[in-house]
């Protein structure tokens, strides 16, 4: 038994089946965090200061974001994700050009770039908790910690893909027929897809948790 | 992203077969008979809540009298089996799976595994749901809603209860991603989107609710799971005390929080179990009335209108929070927008009937049953879709009646009215149609005895939420005498879905062997295309191509009363016929 479209798109929809399925499922990953973007704006609007109060039962006050967490790091962050979404993009250009080696390369760099976003945040929680601030110490560090946190999770989600990609899932291009070059193409295509969308959610998150 | 491996050619396990199998039908049939028992221990739960209501404190058999915490857990659980383990998996898991596919001309979901992954994971969080009555202090409390802060401070049942929503909303996300892309790229050659039957435009509305209304809910449930795991405050506002004095949070959350985002997943979730049952009844009412189905391209743009209002009516359950009247009033009247496409649909179902050659079958009666008895959960919500209405009737048992008037004899009754209609699909044998015709008067009595009385209780002004029913307020004096009426009619109704069991059993091996594959002579192509009982994995021995609508029955000219979807409609010669001028 065949499934149409997997590899090859339908001529009237004009994707195949992984294709549509990764737009659809991100459409699902924009209500995920749009529900908690709103709750951060419900909660902001209806707080009385914010950040606001940072040690429990005490007066230290917080104005501004920046008094608490680290831009600068975040920043860097911010260039690492963007710089592992063009390596994506190249591992994938590289299959396109038939480049094997080149695709290991991009995508091994992206592997590499993503850790290294997940070693900074590990850094910048570590500081939060130096300070004994945690999720439960108000709802600015409440709200930072579920929306970063859960993109960290999606970040390690790509990478679990992405390495997999890289290692064992290959046998797949290494069969060699034009039609298990083109399905491999098509599953990082769709990785990247991914991958895009958890540079965009952080694109995101940073100005609006970090700056304003 | 699966490989190509051939899937049909080799001998497979019992495990590979029945459990871990990737084809549509079997998960389809693993939905239907997880949800079925769950359906029942839900059903269970309920009993054990109306003799409670009817003689409080009177100990059950077995069980001995409930503790108002048991009564609290059988509530919170019974809403959240029925409507997440029960209905939405029957509908969408088991009807969904089995006959979409079949209905389109595909070999299979578009991704088997994904398919197979989707029923493990809505397995698993069944499992949680289940444990969750075994942790200490048992299972969660706080109503389906699990509105904080009560929720937050619950036992450990509650943290259960959000674990278990978790899995079954990944589930759901994982279906409703496979059903769309099935639907939108695996139609064979000829089945344009106006050409699907309506089942298949049902399921589809609903995937696009699954897919886009959960995610929110989930949203709120890491929110909920942070509160209670991580000490957040999100949910809390500052100041709460409670009998052992304040709680040491920061404060500063909001309850309506929740509220909002439960919702906002809630209300499209109400058209998740009424959209597949509507897909059902037009199906079995277009077959036994031998017409086309009246209004079909109407009932299409209805149902996708509808779908897009259920996004923003959510805060209609909230009209007495204090959220203001404003945004009360943009809540009004979008609310009394929906309700035009819901009477559009069920319009051209009762209109349908018109000047038919009604067939009676068991599948019919049910399909005829919902048909009222969804008009009145319809009818009954409007006071309820209106603030100065609302205000008064708001958590009393009128809602309650309301809502299982829709989800009770209505969706569960276009249920039974799939099952009857496509058992023999699946089994290549038919149910008994006495013991059905006992299974539908027998539960549409009952069914009425349990939920009419509601309606008058919450009128007088009952509260949904009391554990001994009403007895310690006077004003309820007129009306608690129907509690006996209502646990009566509930075990009633418990004794009337015995034929079905064994009706439903026994007629696996014993029912009537259907004589041809197009059991009903129907137009779609699940039975006109595909043999009966099924073969094995990939559906159909040539994949067909279709030629017109899906309900092209009683064609004037036409030989036979009902023309299949692959066949090209012939009619005699119109030269023949010309008429005089």
């Amino acid at each position: 038994m065949q499934i149409p479209y997997e590899v090859t798109a339908r001529p009237d929809t004009g994707v195949n089946n992984a294709k549509l399925g990764i737009w659809l499922f991100l459409a699902s990953e924009v209500m995920l965090f749009g529900g908690l973007f709103a709750a951060y704006v419900f909660l902001r609007i209806g707080a009385d200061a914010w950040p606001g109060m940072m040690v429990y039962g005490t007066e230290m006050m917080a104005e501004r974001a920046d008094e608490i967490l680290n831009v600068p790091l975040a920043t860097l962050n911010t260039m690492i994700l963007i710089a592992s979404s063009v390596t994506m993009v190249m591992s994938w250009a590289a299959l396109k050009m038939d480049r094997f080696d080149r695709y290991k390369l991009y995508m091994g760099l992206t592997i590499l770039l993503a850790l290294g976003f997940l070693v900074v945040k590990a850094f910048e929680y570590g500081d939060k908790f130096d300070h004994h601030w945690y999720a439960s110490t108000n709802n600015f560090l409440g709200i930072y910690f579920v929306l970063t946190g859960l993109h960290a999770i999606h970040v390690t989600g790509g990478i679990v893909l992405n390495a997999y990609f890289w290692g064992p899932g290959t046998k797949l291009w290494k069969r060699g027929t034009p039609r298990d070059k083109a399905h491999f193409t098509n599953r990082i295509e769709v990785a990247g897809l991914y991958w895009h969308f958890v540079d965009l959610v952080w694109i995101f998150l940073f100005p609006m948790i970090y700056l304003i | 992203m699966a490989d190509d491996h051939s899937h049909s050619d080799h001998q497979e396990g019992f495990w590979s077969k029945y459990w871990f199998s990737t084809d549509h039908k079997v998960i389809g049939i693993q939905y239907g008979i997880t949800a079925m028992l769950f359906l029942l221990f839900g059903f269970g739960l309920m009993l054990l809540m109306r003799w409670q209501l009817a003689s409080p404190g009177v100990e059950i058999p077995l069980l001995g009298a409930l503790t108002p915490e048991m009564y609290n857990q059988f509530g919170a659980m019974h809403g959240t089996i029925m409507v997440f383990l029960g209905v939405v998996p029957l509908a969408v898991g088991a009807f969904g799976n089995y006959v979409v596919p079949l209905q389109i001309g595909a070999p299979d979901m578009a991704f088997p595994r994904l398919n197979m992954a989707s029923y493990h994971v809505y397995f698993w969080g069944g499992v949680v749901m289940l444990a969750s009555f075994f942790v200490p202090e048992g299972a969660a409390k706080s109503g389906w809603t699990s509105y904080p802060p009560l929720a937050n401070i619950e036992t450990m049942g509650q943290t259960m209860w959000l674990w278990g929503m978790v899995l079954l909303i990944t589930s759901s996300l994982l279906g409703a991603v496979n059903f769309l892309v099935t639907i939108i790229q695996l139609r064979t050659e000829g089945m344009t989107y106006f050409k699907m039957p309506f089942f298949v435009w049902a399921q589809f509305v609903t995937a696009f609710l699954l897919l886009l209304a959960f995610p929110p809910l989930e949203a709120a449930g890491f929110l909920q799971l942070a509160d209670r795991l991580l000490g957040t405050s999100f949910f809390m506002p500052s100041g709460l005390v409670t009998a052992e004095g304040p709680l040491e949070v920061a404060g500063g959350g909001s309850p309506l929080l929740w509220q909002h985002l439960f919702w906002f997943l809630a209300h499209p979730e109400v058209y998740v179990l009424i959209l597949p049952a509507m897909g059902i009844v037009a199906e079995v009412l277009a077959n036994n009335t031998r017409k086309p189905l009246w209004g079909y391209k109407l009932m299409v743009y209805s149902v996708i209108f509808l779908g897009f209002m259920s996004f923003i009516v959510w805060a209609h359950h909230m009209f007495i929070t204090g959220m203001g009247t404003a945004i009360s009033a943009f809540f009004q009247v979008t609310t009394m927008i929906i309700s035009i496409p819901s009477v559009v649909i069920l319009s051209a179902l009762f209109i349908t009937l018109f000047g038919g050659s009604i067939r009676f079958n068991t599948a019919m009666w049910f399909a005829l049953g919902f048909i009222p008895m969804f008009g009145i959960g319809g009818l009954t919500g409007l006071p309820l879709g209106l603030a100065p209405t609302d205000i008064p009737l708001h958590d009393t048992y009128y809602v309650i009646g309301h809502f299982h008037y829709v989800v009770a004899p209505g969706t569960i009754f276009a249920l039974f009215a799939g099952i009857y209609y496509w058992y023999p699909k699946v089994t290549g044998r038919t149910m008994n149609e006495t013991l059905g015709r006992i299974h539908f008067w027998g539960s549409m009595i009952a069914m009425n005895g349990i939920f009419l009385p509601m309606l008058h209780q919450g009128m007088v002004g009952m509260s949904r939420r009391l554990f001994d029913g009403g007895l310690t307020y006077s004003f309820t004096e007129g009306v608690i005498h129907y509690n006996s009426v209502m646990a009566v009619s509930a075990f009633v109704l418990l004794l009337f879905q015995l034929p079905f069991i064994y009706n439903f059993l026994t007629s696996i091996k014993w029912g009537r062997k259907v004589t041809k594959s197009n059991y009903w002579e129907a137009t779609t192509l699940e039975w006109s295309a595909a043999p009966t009982p099924p073969v094995g994995h990939g559906n159909f021995a040539t994949i067909p191509t279709v030629y017109h609508g899906p309900y092209e029955y009683s064609v004037p000219g036409h030989e036979l009363d009902y023309c299949p979807q692959e066949v090209p409609i012939q009619l005699p010669d119109v030269a023949d016929q010309t008429v005089e001028p």
